[in-house]
């Protein structure tokens, strides 16, 4: 069975981010890393090989040099092929650019299933999954917290906030997975030493057939109109309890009408 | 006017044949034209009556078995018919997992700008201008969608539910719906209901009680419940607590669980790890009680307790049993 793997390089979640000139995240500015929501991602890729159907896993990912680090991440984790997308034209894309590379990328490799994380930790919008199996013309699942196939059905369980879902997907297919589904491996040394020597091929758009003028910031069907930083909360009361705090909570609920 | 699409969600808590967040994305939808309602599955006519009073002036309809038993494609097909008929002005869906892969497919097939997890939505001169609050909630950013039909997802509480004084008696357009054999691709084999807590749902609750890895152990949570249920507040919990098992997924707020930004958020042995302040800092009043005086959670607190939750949350219960005599 071939796998793809989405993953994202993105900004170290515990940095300062800031906007660049253009609006648009500064990712120069600080160290990236592979989205630790994809990582589950890699993970499920990874365990339905070991649970006995055999896959041919690919990592794939679009963005600038750096964003090769992930794939090595990810290839360090259990893939056995990384495709990087990589062109000048492409910062600024919007989702729909970005799930038209991604598509056309998945196409290009050649699939049965494609497995994304929940959401990326930068922009978090958690379309690019629907938004890539759209463009396939695939069915696909979101938010599985366990998976398992018998090599023409996906099955999902996924939890939503009312109910418990068991969802039949027929393969070829896309999911997601959530931070539920099973703890990320930690790859050993040697792991990461074969990674470097696994077969990692960078495309250009031009590989793809896609018109650089359909991506990037000047080909987004969105436009930012400005930023703001909240505004800081205005500093608030902090009491140590003398044991009289309970009370003195009570009158503040009370004096903002919540009892 | 030009029409505005809300996708409907069906049946919420109480008996209202409608979701509360939907009753949201009606009233945002009356500041950029016309509200008119997209429903899926059976629809009576007490269910127009009330959508009117919410502000559709239409309400497209289609009836089928299959918007329940596939995922998302089938209600794809609904809207993306729908918006063929109405020609919107935008197309508005409540930013929740299935919504946003509704959404996420729909503006694929109208190659149409999508803004997702929209705080805020009002009128411009070149269209809906959408607020989102990004980086954590460190920064707002208000954008515009500049190509196709704008397709927003708006998160719940972005706007309080209004009725509108004169209700207009809503044409009512049944979609005849021809799915793909495409839309049949991802099948609900099996869903079982969850118990009902009898609480409010965390993702529009006006006050929320949220217990973190402070509260010290499983059975312990209990308190948490007990201030939830004394304050008439949903329960949730931080990702260590749902890590260690404690307490469900579904209570999890933060950035891999729910966002949420009720009146009051009560926070108790919550540190306030980035991950979580990113869903929960939109609140509009936070009150903190953790041990730790460090603890970042006291920056964002507009009333702060540093003592022991497991002494202070009994006195506070006790507290408020007593004023309510």
């Amino acid at each position: 069975m071939k796998i793809v793997v989405l993953v994202k390089h993105v900004p170290e979640p515990t940095a300062a981010w800031r906007f660049a000139d253009d609006l648009t995240l500064d990712r120069s500015a600080v160290e990236g890393r592979l989205s630790q929501l994809d990582e589950y991602a890699v993970e499920q890729a990874v365990r339905l090989g070991e649970a006995g159907v055999p896959v041919e896993i690919t990592c794939l990912t679009m963005g600038p040099a750096p964003a090769a680090d992930a794939l090595r991440k990810a290839l360090a984790m259990g893939g056995d092929r990384g495709v990087h997308v990589l062109d000048d034209a492409l910062p600024g894309s919007d989702v729909l650019a970005t799930s038209l590379v991604l598509a056309k990328a998945v196409q290009r490799i050649g699939f049965d299933l494609v497995v994304c994380g929940m959401a990326s930790t930068d922009a978090e919008m958690s379309v690019v999954p629907a938004m890539v199996a759209d463009r396939l013309g695939v069915p696909q699942a979101s938010n599985a917290a366990e998976l398992g196939t018998d090599g023409t059905t996906l099955t999902v369980r996924r939890e939503t906030d009312s109910a418990t879902e068991e969802i039949a997907v027929t393969l070829p297919a896309v999911v997601s997975v959530t931070d539920q589904s099973g703890e990320p491996r930690y790859p050993a040394f040697k792991a990461i030493m074969a990674a470097r020597k696994k077969p990692v091929q960078t495309w250009s758009l031009a590989d793809l057939g896609i018109d650089a003028a359909d991506v990037g910031l000047a080909a987004s069907a969105t436009v930012v109109e400005d930023t703001q930083p909240r505004p800081p909360r205005a500093a608030g009361t902090v009491i140590v309890d003398d044991g009289d705090a309970a009370g003195r909570l009570a009158e503040y609920l009370a004096t903002a009408s919540f009892l | 006017m030009t029409a505005v699409l809300v996708l409907v969600e069906r049946g919420g808590p109480g008996g209202s044949p409608v979701r509360k967040p939907s009753l949201e994305l009606l009233t945002i939808a009356r500041r950029i034209g016309e509200p008119a309602a997209v429903v899926c599955g059976p629809i009576d006519e007490a269910t127009v009556d009330f959508l009117a009073g919410y502000g559709a002036t239409a309400v497209y309809s289609a009836d089928s078995p299959d918007l329940d038993e596939y995922l998302v494609v089938p209600k794809v097909e609904v809207l993306a018919e729908a918006v063929r008929q109405a020609a919107p002005a935008a197309v508005l869906v409540t930013s929740n997992p299935e919504g946003k892969d509704v959404a996420a497919r729909l503006a694929v097939r109208l190659n149409s700008g999508i803004i997702t997890d929209a705080t805020d939505v009002a009128a411009g001169p070149d269209g809906p201008v959408v607020t989102q609050s990004v980086f954590a909630g460190g920064w707002t950013v208000r954008s515009r969608i500049r190509r196709g039909t704008p397709v927003i997802t708006v998160r719940p509480n972005a706007a309080r539910p209004e009725r509108v004084a004169d209700p207009v008696q809503p044409a009512v357009q049944p979609l005849a719906i021809e799915l793909s054999d495409r839309a049949r691709g991802a099948r609900v084999v099996n869903r079982t209901p969850r118990a009902s807590t009898g609480r409010p749902d965390l993702a529009d609750a006006a006050i929320i009680v949220t217990g973190g890895r402070g509260v010290g152990a499983p059975e312990a949570f209990e308190v948490i419940e007990r201030l939830a249920d004394a304050l008439g507040a949903a329960v949730g919990a931080t990702r260590a607590v749902t890590d260690l098992s404690w307490r469900p997924h579904e209570m999890q707020i933060g950035q891999t669980g729910k966002t949420v930004a009720p009146q009051l958020y009560v926070a108790a042995g919550v540190s306030g790890a980035i991950q979580h302040l990113a869903g929960m800092q939109g609140s509009r009043t936070i009150v903190a009680v953790n041990k730790d005086p460090k603890a970042p959670i006291f920056e964002y607190a507009d009333f702060g307790v540093v003592g022991d939750l497991h002494k202070v949350l009994p006195a506070l219960i006790n507290e408020i049993e007593k004023r309510k005599g």
